[in-house]
């Protein structure tokens, strides 16, 4: 309890240094094998998709003391209808058919009204085309393609394209793990669902934006003579704003639980349960992808700077020199001057001069 | 500051007060109503022109109107048509809505005046059509020939009839008078010739707009090859009433009765000589001989030769069934007489025409050959009793959410929570006031989605407060400085970050608001407005808030209540992290 209580004041203090950048291999690791399962799941198990669009027609009435599922079933199907699925949403009978023409929907509506004593105007009813769901989710989808470039330009402007890039990989992260959540467990897909998933977009940036506004901030420090690489400082920055990523996500989970709660206690179904539960989902992966993709992703990017390469070299020469004793490391150092010595580094060579920062860390440790 | 944000928060006060509006506008999902979802269908497959869904909205626009159903609204989202009407009972607008309208071009064979009242037009009481012909049967007419300019000019400047369709090849036409005037240009060729029946016996309402309402309207109306269920139809029919009979799928091949568009006229008409869909185009231009605004119709091959053939045949047919009626959407829009047989598939339309009654026709007689399909995507019946749970339920979702901010905030932050709480009670008075405003002025319907997105953005605004408060604790722990100066420093670095974090929010919500369809787009303009109400709380009251508390003792001294105290702010020497930054 103790510990607990010392992590607690720590982490309030903002006192945490967790090397989230230097266990990039776990992270990576962890969000492939996320993003994998999700895949498979999307492609082999598909999304559940609402009747919104599959087309079909809704009937909705307060339930009357006296009715069962199958009560309300043969009624309905007595009135010629077929493909009757028959829901309990809190206090009201859902009931699901196929597309029906608008004359049918009246007399579906009339029998209801007529067998449950429920005024005719107290039945709701909702008709869906089978092209709607289709509209619905095509211009979800230029919204995205949209947003995303907007975004990248938006941040390119306000950061740096390689923030901005690392942010819009996070983001899209997030929508693949929120999709697979959604694949495997069967949720229901609705319209109100994919607003959810819109609104993702927002706040996995929100929280990527308030990180990489401070590792800007501390590495806009890192001159020639710093004292830190720009892994160490990205580091930094994470832990320093941790505290303030983990309250921002919780605060705005909070609302959003309320309305899950509210959504399927009172309701079962609709609007107010599909939306959140793809917000609850999205929420908890973007704040993940925030502190455990887009940074370490954004470092990978920088640290191939010549700037940073160069400041990387030096801080592990001058470690090299004040541990003489580390003849592992000095082997793989000898590599490094070559690497950066041809300008353009290729990628590999980049990886190992990571390498070897990571390493000279966790020695220090 | 924050005298400003007070005058702001008393002037919308004090608005609301002066429109005694106090509760918000609820859209059909919590008031209950039915909202139809009309999606276009183009034969390419391609969007609509913008153009052509204008067109559309204002076809339904007025069919829905027709109908005399209260609250009815259409508009525009996307390249979709929503209609919402609240109450219920609504299947005659689904009905109404779902035909498509369609452009036919028909020979008129008998008009009347809109109704048997007289005194509803203007001038020329029996017609405002110069109905007077020498007519086969011998009866009279109105037609005031005498003075054509001062009397005989059709009452509106818009009415369909009046006008003169001539060839648009052989332009100015043989009759010189013809487009002089709008008044002169109808009678025109044939009509025009000096008949006498100026001195009608019969009777009729000539010229004196005291016309007798005992006489029949529809006396010296030849009714000859009328179908007799029309002509009864003809009889009883009333452009007057709030229903012209917008929406109706005229049959083709049938004969039907129609009112003109402004309802002042009534006509039966002949089978559709030429289908809209026959028509390649049309535009609106001025005569460069007269001077005057003039429609230019085209026809495709097919078109064009029908439209030689009946041309030809009615033209030296009598007043008014020497008259082309075009009709689109069970409406007269435009009843010209024809002055000759238009071979060549383009004709021109002239007389009484404004730039924008020429403009308007033009574009009806262009859209109106490539109809419009529309689906019904959606229909949404909601009751009243589920659209008043939804409204329970999103309060009751929004109400738990503000409690559970507020209790981490004074938990997490204690006195400077309470600051927090403060400012979400600012931000939910300003929401609440331009929720009210905007429904009572901006016919702004508050929606289920709405509630979602206004509650999820208690969230975002929360977290404008915490970005903020962590700065100003930063800077506390590290510069070790007075809270007076944390606040200002502090301020200057989390003002950055809030902005850009509630760029990228207000980026989403407008590109969500613009592309999204149905309800997203609700959703998306709850978030772009508390985005920005977001920052005016920032700006205007949370931040010369804290920059006043610091000068109280309680917090300025860092009192263990007021979040900012010694043990809080770890000013301990044994800094961890300084620690391993100067190793490193």
């Amino acid at each position: 309890m103790s510990r607990i209580g010392v992590i607690g004041r720590r982490l309030y203090r903002g006192e945490v240094d967790i090397d989230f950048v230097g266990r990039y291999r776990l992270w990576y690791g962890l969000s492939g094998f996320l993003l994998v399962i999700s895949i498979a799941g999307l492609v082999f198990q598909g999304l559940n998709l609402g009747v919104e669009f599959k087309g079909g027609s809704v009937f909705s009435f307060s339930k009357p003391t006296s009715s069962t599922i199958q009560d309300v079933r043969s009624t309905v199907e007595g009135a010629g209808v077929h493909q009757v699925i028959v829901q309990e949403a809190g206090p009201r009978w859902r009931v699901t058919t196929e597309s029906l023409p608008v004359s049918e929907v009246s007399r579906v509506q009339k029998v209801i009204s007529d067998k449950y004593k429920v005024p005719g105007d107290q039945v709701s009813k909702q008709i869906i085309g089978a092209t709607w769901g289709g509209e619905v989710l095509n211009k979800a989808v230029i919204g995205l393609i949209v947003f995303m470039i907007a975004i990248i330009l938006y941040l390119t402007l306000a950061f740096e394209w390689k923030m901005a890039l690392a942010a819009v990989v996070a983001l899209i992260h997030d929508l693949v793990i929120t999709a697979g959540v959604y694949a495997w467990s069967g949720f229901e897909v609705t319209p109100a669902t994919m607003l959810g998933f819109l609104t993702i977009l927002g706040y996995s940036l929100y929280d990527a934006v308030v990180v990489f506004d401070m590792i800007k901030e501390v590495t806009a420090k890192l001159g020639t003579t710093a004292k830190m690489t720009y892994t160490q400082a990205a580091n930094n920055a994470l832990n320093h704003t941790l505290i303030r990523s983990l309250n921002t996500s919780l605060v705005a989970i909070l609302p959003v639980a309320a309305i899950l709660f509210i959504g399927t206690t009172l309701f079962g179904a609709g609007t107010l349960k599909d939306l959140s539960l793809a917000l609850f989902v999205g929420m908890i992966v973007g704040t993940y992808s925030s502190l455990c993709v887009a940074t370490p992703l954004l470092v990978r990017l920088k640290e191939r700077e010549p700037k940073y390469i160069a400041l990387a070299k030096r801080l592990a020469t001058n470690k090299k020199t004040a541990a003489v004793e580390d003849a592992p490391r000095s082997g793989g150092k000898g590599k490094e001057p070559a690497a950066a010595g041809s300008a353009g580094a290729s990628p590999g060579a980049t990886a190992s001069s990571n390498g070897a920062v990571a390493g000279g860390k966790r020695k220090k440790r | 500051m924050l005298l400003a944000l007070l005058a702001l928060i008393l002037a919308m006060g004090a608005t609301m007060l002066l429109q005694k509006a106090f509760v918000p506008k609820y859209a059909l999902d919590l008031a209950g109503g039915t909202t139809v979802t009309l999606s276009p269908v183009t034969q390419s497959g391609a969007a609509p022109s913008q153009e052509s869904l204008d067109l559309a909205v204002n076809i339904i626009r007025e069919r829905v109107n027709g109908h005399g159903l209260a609250d009815a609204d259409v508009a525009k989202s996307g390249d979709n048509i929503v209609i919402s009407v609240g109450g219920a009972g609504t299947d005659e607008v689904v009905k109404s809505v779902g035909t498509t309208a369609e452009l036919r071009f028909r020979q008129v064979l008998a008009v009347a005046a809109a109704n048997a009242t007289p005194g509803k037009l203007p001038t020329a009481p029996a017609t405002p059509v110069p109905s007077g012909s020498p007519s086969p049967t011998g009866k009279g007419s109105a037609k005031p020939t005498a003075e054509p300019s001062s009397t005989a000019k059709p009452a509106p400047s818009g009415t369909p009839a009046g006008r003169a369709l001539s060839s648009a090849l052989t332009a100015p036409t043989p009759a010189p008078s013809a487009s002089a005037s709008g008044a002169s240009a109808k009678p025109s060729g044939k009509a025009a010739t000096p008949e006498p029946s100026a001195s009608a016996p019969s009777g009729q309402p000539s010229g004196q707009p005291s016309a007798p309402t005992a006489e029949d309207p529809l006396a010296g109306v030849d009714l000859t090859g009328v179908d007799p269920a029309v002509a009864t139809q003809f009889q009883n029919l009333d452009c007057t009433k709030k229903d012209p009979g917008r929406g109706v799928q005229d049959d083709p091949g049938k004969q039907i009765v129609a009112c003109s568009d402004d309802g002042g006229a009534k006509y039966v008409l002949e089978k559709a000589a030429v289908k809209g869909t026959e028509v390649s185009g049309a535009t609106s231009g001025v005569d460069s001989t007269t001077g005057e605004w003039i429609v230019s119709v085209n026809f495709k091959s097919q078109g064009a030769s029908q439209f030689a053939k009946i041309t030809g045949q009615i033209t030296s047919a009598p007043q008014p069934r020497n008259q082309l009626a075009m009709v689109l959407d069970g409406v007269v829009i435009s009843a010209p007489v024809i002055e000759e047989p238009i071979p060549g598939g383009q004709a021109r339309i002239s007389g009484s025409f404004t730039q924008k009654t020429s403009t308007d026709l033009a574009n009806e007689l262009k859209f109106g050959a490539l109809p419009l399909k529309f689906v019904q995507s959606s229909i949404e019946e909601v009751s009243g009793t589920l659209g008043a749970d939804q409204l329970r339920g999103g309060l009751l979702a929004g109400g738990i959410g503000l409690i559970l901010v507020v209790f981490y905030s004074l938990l997490y932050y204690r006195g400077l929570g309470l600051v927090a709480v403060a400012s979400l009670g600012v931000a939910t008075i300003l929401t609440y006031q331009a929720v009210v405003l905007l429904g009572h002025n901006a016919n702004f319907r508050l929606s289920l989605p709405h509630i979602i997105g206004l509650i999820v953005s208690i969230g975002i605004t929360a977290d404008s407060f915490i970005v903020y408060f962590e700065r100003m604790r930063d800077e506390m722990k590290e510069g070790r400085r007075s809270l007076r100066v944390a606040v200002e420093v502090a301020w200057v670095r989390a003002r950055r970050t809030i902005l850009i974090a509630d760029a990228v929010m207000f980026i989403a919500a407008l590109v969500l608001y613009f592309l999204a369809v149905g309800g997203v787009a609700g959703f998306a303009f709850a978030m772009g407005l508390t985005t920005l109400i977001d920052i005016m709380v920032v700006f205007l009251f949370t931040k010369p808030f804290v920059a006043a508390l610091a000068k109280v003792p309680f917090f300025a001294k860092g009192h263990k209540l007021s979040g900012l105290d010694a043990e809080r702010m770890s000013r301990e020497p044994a800094d961890v992290r300084t620690t391993i930054t100067q190793e490193g």
